[in-house]
């Protein structure tokens, strides 16, 4: 972990309702565990598996993905590709030997700002009650 | 990749941030990030100031990115792209990171740790920055025609705002007539006029404006496209619609108090609106009346309150007691909403008039005595700290509206939210309450939440305003953030074409490579479904590249 014990954790939220879930978060002044970094993306459907494969190969605890619930996508289909793909990423990180609960999709829509903080309070803490992630490839030598 | 020139612009937002992120020692950070030639702290970035010296920190120190760590993208990106644009530089040569919402407004009692993590995040944003690329929106036409959905006030009043600018109008109302809930109330506060005398004018100025096309008895089954260009198909209607703006003026119901205070077994117990279906037809001689406020609103599982609803119990109250100065009336309320001029003004007009305001515990509601009709209300008088017996030959629940039934249908129709109470939930409560996130797609009236009869036709004014922007100006310009295909990796598998929701990728004949695909970009909506099926990476996408998401990701990472 990055330093004190304390996870590092990536967030990728799409643009229409998470990412809106999280500005209502702030909004509403719901405090959280400070160790989740948002990236905004338009739609869950852009997170390549290989993005989470990389973040966790390069030593961060955990990627959560957050998009809209089932039937809301502002696309209407991203989240089903998101969540097939998901279901078929979390296999493959059992199989090469990660704790997949590393790996986190949850649905926020833009009005569940309450929804979001307890969303990251709890992958915090579940991420937190893993230690640190055991995958992290050894930086270059030299 | 040439020589990157990146400023950084840290906001403090006044205290929003600064209270909490120690902002100067953030920017001493971010002048240090590779790239950066130039990082300041700025009281408020969006102020005169803060933008005009965005301007000129771009010329002096020939800057060719920007990043600015403030707020959200989604009130402020426009505002700073356009800055950049004034500083010559193209507007897509900028990053936002929001260190407010995701940061200091949620880290509120942990400096150091939100301190730690604004760097880190303005670190990923200058990252990301150095992969920008200059581009150019795409422009497409809209069409000049809105579809309002719904025919009461808020939506008749939209409706012939737009018509009276020349602009076409579908409406389509769901029930047989226009008019919606108003067309059930009886007099109207402060002034006590008729309701049908704001109504029908309305009315027939929407049934009489040739540019208004009004669908009764109607639903809309479908709406497809986005901004300028919205298909539109309306049940039990042959043609399918096209229009360029979408007003939702679905209005709200009032809530039926099923199982409360006797309600609807005790035949005198009577919701507000089923009273004024009775003040129609004129004031009985009642001898004493006991209203409820608050039934079913500011309770644990419907949180907020109806706005007008006291106002109401206190037109109704005085029409009673104008028509019989005898009569007993208490209104037993929780607090009184009165606010503003008007309303404090018929609030003590109600009280001059004698009608008793009597406060009640939720803890320890009203009860309603009676067999098969309520004779009194018992109810504990926080004042003079005993219960008290009101007679009472009738009893009104005041209600508060509730979201119409099927707004969720519409919603994921129009692909646009819904609060957590069930309401339309606009894009931002202050900056833009009444349009959505979604391009062309505008609210108004009770749909959004419960408002009276002024509120409505102000938002529908606004709502119908906003709407007409794009179709005056004729023209949209697309965010510059659609999918392209890089051919040279491209093998032509066609994942991207299966996944698109748009049908914007056709595979096209290369001639040094077989059949690869290609984006039309006129009808790419930037989700990026397509890049993350690719598996060559051939497919990418404007502003969310893989090379530049992956940048991100390897800065949060470097500190780990």
């Amino acid at each position: 972990m990055a330093s004190d014990d304390q996870p590092t954790i990536l967030v990728f939220a799409c643009n229409w309702c998470s990412y809106a879930g999280a500005d209502l978060a702030g909004v509403s002044r719901l405090e959280m565990p400070p160790h989740c970094q948002v990236v905004r993306v338009m739609c869950s459907a852009r997170v390549r598996p290989e993005f989470v494969i990389a973040a966790l190969s390069r030593g961060l605890d955990g990627v959560v993905v957050l998009g809209c619930h089932p039937g809301d996508c502002h696309y209407s289909e991203g989240n089903y590709y998101t969540r097939r793909r998901a279901l078929l990423l979390k296999g493959l990180l059992e199989y090469v030997g990660i704790e997949s609960e590393r790996f986190q999709l949850r649905w926020i829509s833009a009005s569940e700002g309450a929804k979001f903080a307890r969303t990251i309070t709890e992958i915090t803490d579940a991420i937190k009650a893993l230690g640190p992630n055991g995958w992290r490839q050894p930086p270059p030598e030299g | 990749m040439a020589r990157r020139r990146i400023g950084v612009f840290v906001c403090h937002c006044g205290n929003n941030i600064g209270g909490v992120v120690r902002v100067p020692e953030v920017v001493e950070y971010a002048r240090r990030l590779p790239n950066v030639v130039y990082a300041e702290g700025s009281l408020y970035a969006c102020s005169q100031e803060g933008l005009s010296s965005m301007k000129e920190k771009i010329a002096a120190y020939g800057l060719n990115r920007v990043v600015v760590a403030s707020c959200t993208p989604r009130t402020h990106e426009t505002l700073f792209r356009n800055t950049c644009e004034e500083a010559g530089l193209n507007r897509y040569l900028f990053e936002f990171v929001n260190i407010r919402e995701h940061c200091s407004w949620i880290h509120m009692h942990a400096p150091d740790e939100a301190t730690e993590k604004a760097k880190s995040l303005i670190k990923m944003g200058v990252a990301k920055s150095c992969y920008l690329e200059p581009q150019e929106e795409l422009e497409s036409e809209v069409c000049p025609e809105a579809l309002v959905i719904g025919g009461g006030v808020a939506g008749m009043t939209a409706a012939l705002n737009l018509a009276r600018q020349g602009l076409k109008v579908r409406l389509v109302e769901r029930g047989k007539q226009l008019g919606g809930l108003l067309s059930e109330v009886n007099k109207l506060f402060p002034a006590n006029r008729e309701a049908k005398e704001i109504l029908d004018p309305l009315v027939e100025g929407v049934k009489n404006h040739p540019l208004v096309t009004i669908y009764l008895g109607s639903e809309v089954e479908s709406v497809e496209g986005f901004i300028g260009n919205f298909k539109v198909r309306i049940a039990k209607v042959e043609e399918e619609i096209k229009v360029g703006t979408v007003i939702v003026a679905t209005g709200a119901r009032e809530l039926k108090p099923i199982g409360q205070y006797g309600y609807p077994t005790m035949a005198n117990v009577l919701t507000q609106l089923e009273l004024e279906e009775r003040l129609k037809e004129g004031v009985d001689e009642w001898q004493s009346v006991v209203m409820i406020n608050c039934v079913g609103a500011r309770v644990a599982d419907r949180s907020y309150c109806g706005r007008f609803c006291c106002l109401v119990s206190m037109k109704n109250a005085i029409l009673i007691k104008e028509g019989n100065p005898q009569a007993k009336i208490y209104i037993l309320h929780r607090d009184v909403m009165a606010s503003g001029v008007e309303a404090e003004r018929y609030y003590r007009r109600a009280m001059e008039l004698g009608v008793r305001f009597i406060r009640y515990d939720p803890e320890n509601p009203p009860q309603v005595l009676g067999d098969g009709r309520v004779e009194e209300v018992k109810v504990y008088h926080a004042l003079i700290g005993r219960e008290v017996i009101l007679p009472a030959q009738m009893v009104v629940l005041t209600t508060p509206l509730v979201p119409q039934a099927d707004n969720e249908r519409l919603s994921k129709m129009l692909k646009v939210p819904l609060g957590s109470e069930g309401f339309f939930l606009e894009a931002h409560l202050k900056l833009r309450p009444i349009e959505f996130a979604t391009d062309g797609v505008y609210l108004c009236g009770s749909a959004r939440h419960p408002s009276d009869i002024t509120e409505s036709v102000s938002q529908a004014y606004a709502a119908s305003a906003k709407a007409a922007i794009p179709m005056r100006e004729g023209v949209v310009r697309a965010e510059a953030i659609t999918a392209f295909s890089q051919e040279s990796l491209c093998n032509g598998c066609g994942n991207c074409l299966w996944v698109c929701p748009f049908g914007a990728i056709e595979l096209r004949d290369s001639e040094r490579r077989g059949q690869v695909a290609g984006v039309n970009a006129a009808l790419c909506k930037g989700c990026g479904c397509c890049v993350a099926a690719c598996p060559n990476g051939a497919m990418q996408q404007r502003g969310f590249s893989d090379q530049q998401l992956m940048t991100m990701i390897e800065a949060l990472a470097e500190g780990v």
